[in-house]
This record gives C-alpha cells, sequence and structure tokens, in this order.
C-alpha cells in the first residue's frame, strides 16, 4: 500500500471534524428536550412522574405526527403551508362522519390523502412554489373543515378514544407512542432502499433524474406521507381532545416546521431526521406550555418564548456550523 | 481492420439547438467495442451536449442513434441505462446528504429487500478497492463530508458497478480534474484493464498527454461538429491542437503580443491565496496582462473572488487599490440576467453612475450600450431584445461590455472564453490589448493554454497555491503542467 | 388593434380583467343596484392590500425564500402603537403615525438581523419574528379600547365623488413603487438579484443593502397598513392583520409577479387586491357561507397560480 502523502491527512482530519460537527448538530435536539426536562424537574418535581408526563405530553403525539407530516415535504425541498388547517378538517370528519358513518369518513380521509398526492404532481409538474400552494390549500382546508362542522362539537368515535386514553403500566403511553412513530419512520425514510431514493430526491433532484427514477413519483410519494400523517395527527388530536372545531388544528403549521428545524432537519437538501423531528416535536409540546407555566410566564408571552426558543436553536446551529468552517 | 470490430454505437446527423445556439451540427460517431475513444475539443465544441445526448439526458434535435445495431427511436435515460451506457458527469451527481453506499443504491434499482445496504456497500467499496487501491473511503461516509478528490473516486467506482443491468460502455467526462496524479494514475490504468476486456469507454479530457497515452481512437470536435476522428497513434499534440481550431489565431495572438511595448504602471493588486504556505504572492501592476493558469479547479477561481471581496473590504493578504469588475465564465450561473434586454444587462454595473437627480437615465444607459455594441460587435438588432435572444458568444460579449464599460481599472475574468467561437475570441483579444495599452490591469483565468499568450506573464496555481511565475519567453504548455503537478516548484 | 394587443400580452391587465368580471357577475345577480357603490367599497378595501402587497412584492422579488411572514404581526402591533400614541387627539396624529411607522421599519429591520446574522431563513426568521411581535402585541394592547383621533377616522373615510382618498393616496404609492422599481439603482439591485443573487454580487450589486431595505421597506408598509387600518375601523386590535398575510402574497402572485424572483409588476397588485375584495363581495352577496367562501377563495388561488406556472423545461 502506498504510503498517505500529506495531503491525504490533512483530507482525513477535515473529515473527522466534519463527522464530529454533525454529530454535535445530531445531539442538539436531544440536549434541548434534556434541558426542557430538567427545567421542568427543577421547577417542579412532581411533574416528573407516570401521571405528570401523561398530562404534559398528552398533545406531544399529533404535534409529532403533524411535524413528521411536514418532515416528509420538506425531505423534497418544499414547504407545507396547510397542514395545520388540514389536521383541523380531518378533526372534524373524524368527529363526525367517521363516527357517524364509519364508510364515508374513511372514503373521505382516503380521498383527501389523495389530493395531497395530486397537490405534490401539480407542484412538480407545473413547477409550482409549494409556498403559495399550500397557502391557497390552508383557506380550502379550513372552508371544508367549517362546512362539515359549523360550530365546535362533534365526538370522537369510541374505538379512537380507546386507543388513545389507553393507559399502560409503568411507561405512559405517549412516550411509547413517541418512541413507536420515531422507529417506524425512521425505518421506512432512513433504511428502506426507496427511503434512500426519496431522500435523494431532495438532495440532489437532477442526479435522482439521471439514474432513471421518476421525479413525479418521488414527490406524490412524500406529499401523499404528509397527507397519512396528517390524518393520523388529526385523528389522535379529536382521540384526546374527545370534538372538535374547525380551528383546532390552526397552530400545528408552525408547530410542525418548528419541530422539523429543532429536530436537526433543515429546509434544503434532503437532510432531515425523524428522530430528531419527534424530539423536537416533544420539545416544543413541553416548552409550550407546561414549562412556561411552571415558569410562571404569562399567557400573553407564551408565544414569544415559542418564537424565541426557535431563534436561539438556529443560532446555535449556526454556532456549531461557524466552528467547523 | 478496425471496421470489422463490432459497432456499439452509431451516431448519425445528430444535431441538437439551444435557442439560438447550434450545439451540435450534424455529428457523425461511431464507438466499437472493446476501445477507448479519445474526445477532444476546446470548450462549446459540443462534447458535454453530446455525451448528454447518449446517455439520454438530452433528447436529439435530429439524426439517429442506434445502439448494437438497431436503431433507438424512443431514446430516453432509462433505455440508455438499461442498454448499458453509463457517465461520469463532469459536475458531480451524487446526493451530498446520502451516503457513499446509498448513492451506489440509487444507481441500481435491484439493491432492495432486506440486506440491501450490506450488498451496496460491499459493492461499492470492492469496486474502490479495485480502482483507487489504497482509497480509505468507508461505504457508510456521508458523500457531503467527503473531499472533492474523493467524491469524484465514489463517482468513478460506482459507474463501474454492475448488478443486473449491463455495462458495455461508460463516459468518463473530465474524470481526473480533481483527482491528484497518483490517483489519476490508478483510474487510467483501470480504463484500460476495463478496454482490454472487451468493453468500451469514452475519455473527454482537458489533458491531450492523458488522452494521447490511454485512448486507442481519437475524435476531435469543434463548433458542434467531428473534425477529425483517427486512430490515436497518427496523431501528435501539435496534430490534436490544429485540428482542434485556433493554431492561426494563435500565430497572430503570438504576433500581436509580442509586438506591445506597454507602458506599466504602479502596483495596483497584491494577493496570497489563504493557503499559501511559502511567500509567493501574486502581484498585478496597471497596464498588465496576468494569466492564471494550471489545471481546473486549483484555487484560480477562489482567489479572482477573493480579490473581488477585498474590494469591498478589508481582507487579509490582499490589498486592491483601484475599482475592479468581474467577467464570469459561467454564464448561466455567475453572468446574466435572464429576464432582462442586452442593454440592461450591460449597464448593471454602471448603474450609479447613470444616475441623473434620483432615477437613472434611459438616455444614457442606451447610449452605453450602443457605444459597446459597437466596440464590441454585438450582432443584434436590436439592444432592447432580451439577452437570451443573443448566441452564447455573443452573450459573452455583452458581459465583456458590463466589465468594460464600468468605471473599473482592474478587470478579472473567470475562464471567460469557455464555449466561445474563435471569432469572438479574437475580437476580444484585441479588445483586451487596447484596454490593457490604455492602463487597465487584467487578470486572467483561462483553461486554454494557447490564450496564455496573450498575457505578459502567468502564475501556475496547484491544489489552491501560486506554485510558478512564469514570463511569457517561458510560456509552453509542458511547463504549465509540469509546473502543476510539481508542488516542489 | 396593435396597442390593444400590446395590452393584452401585459401579465396584470387578466387580474384586472378578472376583477372586471367578478364585478360584472356580481351586479347582473343583483339586478344592477350598488354597481357604484360596491366600486367605492372595493377600492378603499383594496387599498389595504395594495400597501403590504407592495411591500411583499419587493420582498418576493428579491428571490426564492424571501418572505415576509410577519406582516399581520407587524399589522396589528403597529395599529396599536399608533391608537395609545394618538390617544384619540388629532394633535398627535403626525407623531402617531411617525411612531407606527417606526414600529413596521423596527419589525423589518430585526426580521433583517435574524436573516443576515443567524442566517435563519426568511420564513422562518419571519415566522419567529412574528411569534415575539404577537405577545408584544397582545401584552402592549390589552383591552386597549383607543378610539382614532376623529380627523384620522374622518380623513381614512374621506371620499371625492365616490373614490376615497386612500385608493389616491394607494395609487401614488404604487407609482411611485414603480418608478422605484425601474428607474432607481435600489429597484434594479432588486430585480438583480432575484434573478440571480451571485451574479448580481459578482456585477457589483450591494446584495446586504439590497435585502436590509427590502425588508425595512416592507415593515414600514405594513406599520402604515395598521396605522390606516385602524383608523378606518375605528380602533386597534390584535386580529386587525390576520387576513393581510396570505392577502399579500396572493396579490403579488396573482397580480402577474414571478415567485421565482426577479420579476415584478406593480399594476398586477391593484389589479389583484380588486379582484380578491369584488371576489369576496360577490361570494357575500350570492349568499355563500363562510365555509364556501373560504374553499372558492382557496382554489382561485391555486387555480391561478397553476395557470400562471409553466410547466417543466428541458433546462
Amino acid at each position: 500500500m502506498p504510503a498517505l502523502p500529506p495531503a491525504n491527512a490533512a483530507n482525513y482530519s477535515a473529515r473527522e471534524t466534519a463527522r464530529r460537527t454533525r454529530l454535535l448538530r445530531v445531539l442538539l435536539p436531544a440536549l434541548s428536550l434534556a434541558l426542557v426536562l430538567l427545567a421542568i424537574a427543577w421547577l417542579n418535581p412532581r411533574a416528573i412522574s407516570y401521571f405528570g408526563f401523561s398530562l404534559m405530553l398528552n398533545l406531544a403525539i399529533p404535534i409529532a405526527l403533524a411535524t413528521i407530516a411536514q418532515m416528509f415535504v420538506i425531505t423534497g425541498n418544499e414547504l407545507d403551508l396547510s397542514i395545520g388547517t388540514f389536521v383541523g378538517f380531518v378533526g372534524c370528519v373524524t368527529a363526525t362522519w367517521l363516527r357517524d358513518a364509519p364508510l364515508l369518513g374513511i372514503a373521505v380521509l382516503l380521498g383527501s390523502i389523495a389530493v395531497y398526492a395530486l397537490l405534490g404532481a401539480l407542484i412538480y409538474l407545473r413547477n409550482l412554489p409549494s409556498i403559495v400552494v399550500t397557502l391557497g390549500m390552508s383557506f380550502v382546508w379550513q372552508g371544508l373543515a367549517i362546512l362539515v362542522l359549523p360550530k365546535p362539537g362533534g365526538k370522537a368515535p369510541d374505538w379512537l378514544m380507546a386507543i388513545t386514553g389507553f393507559k399502560p403500566p409503568f411507561v405512559p403511553f405517549p412516550i411509547i407512542a413517541a418512541l413507536l412513530i420515531a422507529a417506524v419512520v425512521h425505518f421506512g425514510l432512513m433504511r428502506t432502499s426507496y427511503g434512500a431514493v426519496l431522500r435523494g430526491s431532495g438532495g440532489n433532484p437532477a442526479a435522482i433524474g439521471r439514474a432513471g427514477w421518476s421525479l413525479l413519483r418521488t414527490k406524490m410519494v412524500l406529499f401523499g406521507m404528509a397527507g397519512v400523517f396528517g390524518v393520523l395527527s388529526g385523528m389522535t388530536l379529536i382521540g384526546i381532545t374527545t370534538s372538535a372545531d374547525a380551528n383546532i388544528g390552526n397552530g400545528y403549521t408552525l408547530l410542525a416546521i418548528a419541530g422539523v428545524i429543532l429536530g436537526g432537519g433543515e429546509f434544503m437538501g434532503g437532510r432531515v431526521s425523524p428522530v430528531g423531528a419527534v424530539i423536537g416535536a416533544l420539545t416544543l409540546a413541553l416548552a409550550a406550555s407546561p414549562l412556561l407555566t411552571f415558569m410562571r410566564v404569562p399567557p400573553d408571552w407564551q408565544v414569544a418564548a415559542n418564537g424565541a426558543i426557535l431563534i436561539i436553536v438556529l443560532a446555535a446551529r449556526v454556532l456549531i456550523s461557524r466552528r467547523e468552517a | 481492420m478496425v471496421d470489422a470490430r463490432t459497432i456499439l454505437v452509431k451516431l448519425e446527423g445528430v444535431e441538437k439547438h439551444f435557442g439560438a445556439v447550434r450545439a451540435l451540427d450534424g455529428v457523425d460517431l461511431n464507438i466499437f467495442a472493446g476501445e477507448c475513444v479519445g474526445l477532444v475539443g476546446h470548450n462549446g465544441a459540443g462534447k458535454s451536449t453530446l455525451m448528454n445526448i447518449l446517455t439520454g439526458t438530452l433528447a436529439t434535435g435530429a439524426g439517429t442513434i442506434s445502439i448494437s445495431g438497431s436503431v433507438e427511436d424512443r431514446y430516453s435515460v432509462s433505455r440508455a441505462l438499461a442498454l448499458g451506457i453509463r457517465c461520469v458527469f463532469q459536475e458531480l451527481s451524487l446526493c451530498p446528504n446520502l451516503s457513499v453506499a446509498e448513492n451506489t443504491r440509487i444507481n441500481h434499482p435491484s439493491l432492495k429487500g432486506i440486506g440491501w445496504q450490506r450488498k451496496a456497500a460491499a459493492l461499492i467499496a470492492q469496486k474502490l478497492d479495485e480502482i483507487f487501491p489504497g482509497h480509505s473511503i468507508d461505504p457508510s461516509d456521508i458523500v457531503g463530508d467527503l473531499s472533492i478528490g474523493r467524491r469524484q473516486m465514489v463517482e468513478v467506482a460506482r459507474a463501474f458497478t454492475v448488478t443486473d443491468a449491463p455495462l458495455d460502455l461508460v463516459i468518463l467526462d473530465e474524470p481526473t480534474s480533481s483527482l491528484d496524479s497518483h490517483t489519476a494514475g490508478q483510474l487510467l490504468d483501470f480504463v484500460r484493464r476495463f478496454v482490454g476486456s472487451g468493453k468500451s469507454c469514452i475519455l473527454i479530457s482537458h489533458l491531450l498527454g492523458e488522452v494521447l497515452g490511454n485512448a486507442d481512437r481519437i475524435v476531435v470536435m469543434r463548433d458542434g461538429k467531428v473534425v477529425a476522428a483517427d486512430r490515436a497513434a497518427v496523431f501528435d499534440r501539435d496534430k490534436l491542437v490544429t485540428s482542434m481550431g485556433g493554431a492561426a489565431a494563435r500565430e497572430k495572438v503570438a504576433a500581436e503580443a509580442a509586438k506591445g511595448t506597454r507602458e506599466i504602471g504602479p502596483i495596483c493588486v497584491k494577493a496570497r491565496p489563504a493557503r499559501q504556505r511559502d511567500d509567493m504572492q501574486l502581484v498585478a501592476r496597471s497596464g498588465e496582462i496576468i494569466g492564471l493558469a494550471g489545471l481546473a479547479g486549483n484555487g484560480q477561481t477562489d482567489l479572482l473572488l477573493a480579490i473581488f471581496e477585498a474590494a469591498g473590504g478589508s481582507r487579509s493578504g490582499i490589498e486592491v487599490t483601484a475599482p475592479l469588475a468581474l467577467v464570469a465564465g459561467d454564464r448561466q450561473s455567475d453572468g446574466i440576467f435572464p429576464q432582462w434586454s442586452i442593454a440592461r444587462n450591460i449597464g448593471i454595473r454602471s448603474i450609479e453612475r447613470m444616475v441623473r437627480g434620483m432615477l437613472i437615465s434611459s438616455r444614457r444607459e442606451a447610449e452605453l450600450a450602443s457605444r459597446w455594441q459597437e466596440r464590441i460587435k454585438i450582432r443584434t438588432p436590436d439592444m432592447n431584445n432580451n439577452i437570451l435572444s443573443l448566441s452564447g458568444g455573443n452573450q459573452q460579449k455583452a458581459l465583456f461590455a458590463r466589465a468594460l464599460g464600468s468605471d473599473a481599472r482592474i478587470i478579472l475574468m473567470d475562464d471567460p472564453m469557455r464555449g466561445v467561437d474563435i471569432g469572438t475570441k479574437l475580437d476580444v483579444y484585441d479588445l483586451i490589448r487596447e484596454e490593457a495599452d490604455s492602463g487597465r490591469t487584467f487578470l486572467w483565468y483561462t483553461t486554454e493554454t494557447e490564450e496564455l499568450d496573450n498575457c505578459d506573464h502567468v502564475y501556475v496555481f496547484h491544489g489552491g497555491r501560486i506554485v510558478a511565475n512564469l514570463s511569457r519567453d517561458e510560456l509552453t504548455e509542458e511547463k504549465v503542467i509540469q509546473s502543476s503537478f510539481d508542488e516542489a516548484v | 388593434m396593435e396597442r390593444a394587443r400590446a395590452l393584452l400580452a401585459k401579465p396584470w391587465i387578466w387580474s384586472f380583467v378578472g376583477a372586471f368580471i367578478v364585478w360584472a357577475a356580481t351586479v347582473a345577480f343583483t339586478g344592477g343596484h350598488g354597481g357604484g357603490g360596491m366600486i367605492t367599497a372595493a377600492l378603499a378595501l383594496a387599498v389595504f392590500m395594495v400597501i403590504v402587497g407592495i411591500g411583499q412584492m419587493f420582498v418576493i422579488t428579491l428571490g426564492p425564500g424571501n418572505i415576509d411572514l410577519s406582516l399581520p404581526a407587524n399589522i396589528g402591533l403597529a395599529s396599536a402603537v399608533a391608537m395609545k400614541v394618538m390617544d384619540g387627539s388629532d394633535s398627535m396624529l403626525a407623531i402617531g403615525l411617525m411612531a407606527a411607522l417606526a414600529s413596521g421599519f423596527a419589525v423589518g429591520t430585526a426580521n433583517y438581523l435574524l436573516i443576515r446574522a443567524l442566517r435563519i431563513p426568511p420564513i422562518i426568521a419571519t415566522l419567529s419574528a412574528a411569534f415575539i411581535i404577537q405577545s408584544i402585541d397582545i401584552s402592549y394592547g390589552r383591552g386597549l379600547q383607543i378610539k382614532p383621533p376623529p380627523g384620522f377616522a374622518d380623513f381614512a373615510n374621506l371620499r371625492y365623488f365616490g373614490i376615497p382618498v386612500l385608493a389616491i393616496l394607494g395609487i401614488v404609492l404604487a407609482i411611485a413603487a414603480a418608478i422605484a422599481l425601474n428607474r432607481t439603482v435600489y429597484g434594479r439591485s432588486v430585480l438583480a438579484i432575484g434573478q440571480n443573487m451571485r451574479a448580481a454580487k459578482l456585477a457589483g450589486v450591494k446584495v446586504h443593502r439590497t435585502s436590509f431595505i427590502t425588508y425595512a421597506l416592507c415593515g414600514t408598509l405594513g406599520g402604515l397598513d395598521g396605522a390606516l387600518l385602524a383608523a378606518y375601523f375605528r380602533g386597534a386590535n390584535v386580529d386587525i392583520g390576520n387576513e393581510y398575510l396570505l392577502a399579500s402574497i396572493a396579490v403579488v402572485v396573482i397580480g402577474g409577479t414571478s415567485v421565482a424572483g426577479g420579476k415584478a409588476n406593480v399594476p398586477g397588485v391593484w389589479g389583484a387586491a380588486l379582484f380578491l375584495v369584488l371576489l369576496l363581495t360577490m361570494l357575500n352577496t350570492f349568499g355563500f357561507s363562510v365555509g364556501v367562501r373560504l374553499v372558492l377563495t382557496g382554489l382561485i388561488i391555486v387555480g391561478v397560480i397553476t395557470a400562471a406556472g409553466g410547466p417543466r423545461t428541458e433546462r
């Protein structure tokens, strides 16, 4: 074996640095979550209990599912500004038709997933900016939600409430559900052979096209998956809250984007992490209300605190990247 | 003798146009089984377009493609792959967010199911070992973390991996541009072994020695046409240069450049590349034409950009004493504004000087445009036409007009003659000399060695550093190439 | 004939055509009643979209990824600031207006600093900023019941021969924006950056300064809009700007400005604003419910952007 020239040695250490930086970035979401948990434990030790977690993480699961939905869209370098109102629409359908006329309800939900996939096709074929298309769709979903359920009310199907109300021994349900979601999506997107193609379509679309893959199909699959997880998010949300409201999901659009970014995802280049996204969603769910309440932050400033958390995490990320450069 | 072998690929009368630009103008080309064809020509001669057609990335405008004797009517990317034609593109086609193994999977639809990652990793590791023994790339490395040279190694190795699709022809487009001489040698040795096993290879390279030493047959392209095709033994360097065109032009340039007795003024640029370890630095005086040479991507563009940025603020190791302008070589990504007219494209560098009161004076803008249309001979009926209505050469002239029409005293040129026809080149060479005579300074990075004849002296770059400073008298292509490989200079 | 054809080739003409068709359909439905009044009302309401639309247009023209999502929060805060500073007194009118503009300018500057200093993508930067501004507004404007000074409210509702004074202001603003876009160094710089940021930088365009001015300008226009809205609707509230996020983006896109950047269209902003306002009026007149109105609005936006987008090209 020929001796490595000095340039190679330099390359080696550069690669090591890149690796360390990436590791740090992967750990950042987990660190943020740990920090939030520590703060809660310090402020209110009683919250760290089976009951406390069940309560605090109650709404974390629908947020995590919506975040995963957004993550699929971001994988393909797009953005979905309609996921929140879509979750609201699904919620309204769940609390009405899915209970009263299950077949119709299922058909409508499946149809809405198909609409998502078709939006992906439209965005790809006509080369449209996803921000504007999904902004328009956010009105459509909101309008449909109001048409389905003009006044807050409805009731979740009993079987759904039984699932979301499940109390496993020792470990609270939301934690189990979060682990399950992270594991399933991680396997699907990061471990399967088509998952690599999907991520590649965000990393270098031209190369994926040149290798003979259909970019139309990858875009449709990514949007379709966003639809699937949006439906799951709306259903679990209604299972937990038991009744619906057309505006119930509106805040989720921003939470979902924030969750993906907190979890180490990037807007461009197909660099996403399902595990990170779920951790990001949990962090947001904990930071959004329980922590701030324990800290006696007045409700007026809780929205601002969410904005500040986002800015701080992104700033930390920039600092890490700068150290690399 | 040659004709007795099987013809793998047969192109007849292939044409391709991009708007007003005629990229391919009736190309006939045969590739036989078991040979390495060297494809040479200046930038913009049509090599890359031809290869994009051969891999199905671009559709032909006219002409036929036959593979293994049958005419392909609906040629496409997937058809080309199914027929065993692969390409290593000049711009890398790896996904930076995926690992080496995952990138291998992208090219092999059959790598799926349980254990696909293990299979993909083994496949690429085995090929890397075969081509580049002693490489230190792990299949689990994320491509974005690898150096550019290693990425190119992965890209090359991936093209030679085989699963269920056949592999008959690999096109290598400047495969050694980012490799050091050791790995480049490994690759070329492998290409000979590959060809020896009855497969075919097209080798596109700027390094004529590399082509002469490794190809069985050489095809020369010029202005979208094949102008020569024969056994490699028939060619030597001079003959290749002559068929590529520009030999007569070269004599003219050399004659013009030699008779100049220019007034050289005070120093206006001093620049040390960031990675320079000794005290060598680039020094330019007003009225000088300075060449930046060496293999592509060895820090020339980086230094030009650093000088460009230093003018806006301070930067260590670089001093600039006069306003400067840059002429981009990559017109699409660095140069033109596609929504705008020719006149606006020329005016953008000078808008601040055209303001009267609060507003940009339309009259002054039009005057600037028409003055430069005349001086640099932009061929268009109306300077208010969109910039894309021009041919590539004329677009480039508009970029020159933008820089030369400004108040800049220093002009940076980033390989600006890429894909430009010889007529345009001669017009612009004359203009550059005139402008230098009037005291302007030119820093000229070029990948076409004969252009260096225009320069007063030349800095040769390697690995991000200046490795030699040659005066015009010492300037030969061999010397430039030798300096760029010889770090000890 | 030639001239008519040249007119039809302008991308913005279609938004005016659309507005006219919607108006005609509504008038036909009402049997010719209230056609003039409808235009007057539409002109006044459209102005609020035009003001923020022009700001958003400059931002979007800066190129892909550039967008200001903080406009609604910005408008809400500025409306509260204006009302609080004016405190119902005409003598404080000018100072209150300046305070609203300053509030908007500060928001725009904050957006730019987040984007530049922290290298946060504009969409997230303006979103995070919006969260914080919204909290400031909720806390600052809590229980705010201050009416605008009578002079200000009268001014906002003043009209000559059925044309609202605000609409005239809006037209003057649009003309100024069009001149700024095409004939000033700033406007040319925005267009150049939007087409190709790298090429713009290499052509000597001052990229950072231009994008700072753009975000600050958009913020300031948001501040102006907030003050005028509070005057027009006789009072500030946190939600006063909510509908202007989508509206500001929609009027830009429907008006023929390229979402890919580098190509802006000022008259189209006016046409699209009239179209949207008249469309809502029409849906109201037809007696559609809120749900149907939302669905149709959304579908029309998606439809327009689909019609405006081109198919994928080879290169």
